[in-house]
């Protein structure tokens, strides 16, 4: 699944940042993280999300910008529950690269 | 082996967890759990009329006890009733186990009667949520909500249970059954941290000490006091934090903010140092953000990774429990009298002092406010709505200990008055409980009159009667021009009357010959009681930093 969360962003001249979460595999997680991006109006240009071979556990990427609000983001999605960690990528990582070939 | 229900492991587990006051509306969805609550001889049910008032008394419990408290009502209508005092707890960070039936799971998702979902709901407003899908599930789940609502600063927990997982039937050992849940041990300390901000503390000269709700909730305002006596600390509290230090303590220097005194808000503009404790930098408490405390360095301590450096940057942020932080600075702090400060503090005090006009008249605001202080002592608790009596009781009374006042801080809900003094007094049965009201929350949540009549509460009601919406009155009045609209109401119920409807006893202080006497007379009589009083809606709330306004710009007082 990936998708346009926001509206297009107007810091567009910012970097880009992958953030790679491990959380618990179960219907109301990406609701969480989803609505967490939303009232905090955060940016988000795109998720992938899938489980990881246990069936426990998911593995979501989010492709954000490397704006000020970047650090308290952050935070704020460590402090979900359901978020177990959450490790923080730079843009030549290349999850969301080699997913481009199926938007064209 | 055992075998019962969903409904009944709920009561279970409920009762293990210590839980002996559920504040509730039953309803379809919920019927298996009261079905099986009837037959619990520890939890003892209270019957609100509005689930918001229930989510309210679950809260009124929590906020003088610290401890988890629970709430339920059923699917649809009344869970979504429940949203508000949700929001409230989430915060305030008050610890809240809310549990709502929904429907059969087979029915999901079919827009079946009284089905709502809940669960995304609630899911901005709660530090967690929960979708029971099984009676197995329950065993780690009610125990979770506990843990997670207590742990690290606390806050609502959502439980959702369809119909048929509170009926399904599950096989069981006493020794399956989980342990009462604890909190989370607090987070490692960064003693590197603690040192620099004793540094900065020592370092100081016109140091200011901020405390918030994370104080109170943390227990830890004796070692706040301490903190601030041992380094001759300036102390101001945030409308959450009344009560850490007693307001007449020496260094106290009152509530901070929109309507705090003028001598607090400019004490803060010429510190060099803000050590701010449990608190998160509200715009309500620090006005314009870019002009706070301009010239001052920033400690900040909170156990909310996410508060620090959310507003302001900290120069040295501690992510602790507040109690191990300040128990870790006191030993590194050095002794100080900084007589200097002090005396500036002492005159900007004189030259500019909280003002209390009227202050010896019980019938107008700050005269019946003091009085109701001087007829009660620390004991009691007082509770206040949402508005202007708000304001003037947070400036006025003269609260001295933690958790003696319960207010509706971050949401600032009408109607949280009533139904949080009911659930205080179900927690506190000695002490007096106090509800300062407006007429326009009042109206909020008067249904629990009833509920309060019913469980015959030593809660005191002082409605302070000005027929008007009165902080829209005054915004209006001061900010929109005086183009008063949709702020005074054009007809006025009998709120005597109505209480008496209800079966509470009502005083009105307008038509008695000596306010003072008959206002004490109704506080000391044990029981409910609504004590009414007409109050000059011309009076405004000052000082008052204009929305959007740096702290320094007050008008008023």
């Amino acid at each position: 699944m990936i998708e346009q969360v926001s509206d297009p962003l107007p810091q567009a001249g910012y970097a880009k940042v992958v953030l790679e979460l491990d959380v618990n595999n179960h219907p109301g997680v990406m609701s969480h993280i989803c609505n967490l991006f939303a009232r905090r109006a955060f940016n988000v240009e795109g998720i992938l999300c899938m489980p990881v071979s246990d069936g426990k556990h998911s593995r979501i990427w989010l492709l954000v910008f490397d704006d000020r609000r970047l650090e308290q983001m952050i935070r704020q999605l460590e402090k979900l529950e359901d978020v177990l960690n959450v490790r923080r990528h730079g843009a030549e990582h290349e999850v969301f690269e080699r997913l481009e070939g199926f938007f064209h | 082996m055992m075998q019962m229900t969903g409904a009944q492991l709920m009561v279970r587990l409920l009762e293990r967890q210590g839980v002996r006051t559920i504040a509730g509306i039953p309803g379809g969805a919920i019927l298996p759990f009261y079905d099986a609550l009837s037959g619990s001889a520890q939890i003892r049910h209270v019957l609100a009329r509005h689930e918001q008032g229930a989510g309210f008394m679950a809260q009124g419990m929590a906020r003088v006890s610290g401890v988890p408290q629970v709430c339920i009502a059923s699917s649809g209508p009344g869970a979504t009733n429940l949203v508000t005092a949700i929001a409230d707890a989430c915060l305030d960070s008050i610890p809240m186990v809310v549990i709502t039936g929904q429907v059969p799971q087979a029915m999901i998702g079919t827009d079946a009667f009284q089905e709502v979902d809940i669960y995304g709901i609630t899911v901005p407003i709660t530090k967690h949520n929960f979708l029971v899908r099984s009676a197995q599930e329950l065993l780690a789940v009610v125990p979770d909500a506990f843990r997670i609502a207590m742990s690290g600063r606390p806050g609502p927990v959502l439980i959702d249970v369809p119909k048929d997982v509170q009926n399904q039937l599950i096989t069981i050992t006493e020794s399956e059954l989980p342990a009462p849940a604890v909190a989370d041990p607090a987070p490692q300390l960064d003693m590197a941290a603690i040192e620099a901000a004793a540094k900065m503390i020592n370092a100081a000269e016109r140091p200011v000490l901020y405390l918030g709700g994370g104080v109170v909730a943390s227990g830890a305002a004796s070692l706040a006091v301490q903190l601030a006596e041992q380094a001759g600390l300036p102390t101001t509290m945030t409308l959450m934090g009344l009560g850490a230090m007693p307001i007449d303590h020496r260094l106290s220097i009152g509530m901070l903010g929109m309507h705090g005194a003028r001598y607090t808000n400019f004490v803060l503009e010429e510190s060099d140092l803000l050590i701010c404790v449990g608190a998160r930098f509200d715009d309500r408490a620090i006005g314009r953000a870019a002009q706070f405390c301009p010239n001052a360095k920033i400690v900040h301590i909170d156990i909310d990774a996410s508060e620090l450096h959310k507003i302001k940057s900290a120069h040295v942020a501690v992510h602790a429990n507040v109690t191990c932080a300040l128990e870790a600075l006191l030993p590194r702090v050095q002794a100080a009298q900084r007589e200097h400060w002090l005396a500036h503090v002492d005159s900007l005090k004189a030259r500019f002092p909280m003002q209390f006009p009227g202050q010896d008249d019980a019938r107008s605001h700050y005269g019946l406010i003091h009085a109701v202080a001087s007829a009660l002592d620390d004991d009691a608790i007082v509770a206040t709505d949402v508005g202007q009596h708000q304001m003037w009781v947070a400036q006025a009374y003269p609260f001295r200990r933690p958790r003696q006042w319960l207010t509706s801080g971050g949401l600032g809900t009408m109607g949280f008055g009533l139904p949080t003094a009911i659930g205080a007094a179900l927690a506190e049965p000695a002490r007096t409980v106090v509800c300062f009201t407006g007429d326009g929350s009042f109206k909020m949540n008067i249904q629990e009159l009833a509920t309060l009549a019913e469980e015959g509460l030593n809660v005191k009601i002082v409605l302070m009667n000005n027929n008007a919406l009165g902080l829209v009155y005054q915004q209006q009045t001061l900010f929109y021009g005086q183009r008063l609209f949709a702020s005074k109401y054009r007809t006025e119920p009998d709120f005597v009357k109505i209480a008496e409807g209800f079966g509470v006893p009502a005083v009105d202080l307008d038509l008695a010959d000596n306010p003072r006497a008959a206002l004490a007379e109704a506080l000391h009589r044990p029981g409910p009681c609504l004590i009414h009083a007409t109050i000059d809606r011309e009076q405004f709330v000052y000082p008052m930093v204009p929305p959007g306004a740096a702290n320094t710009e007050m008008i008023g007082g």
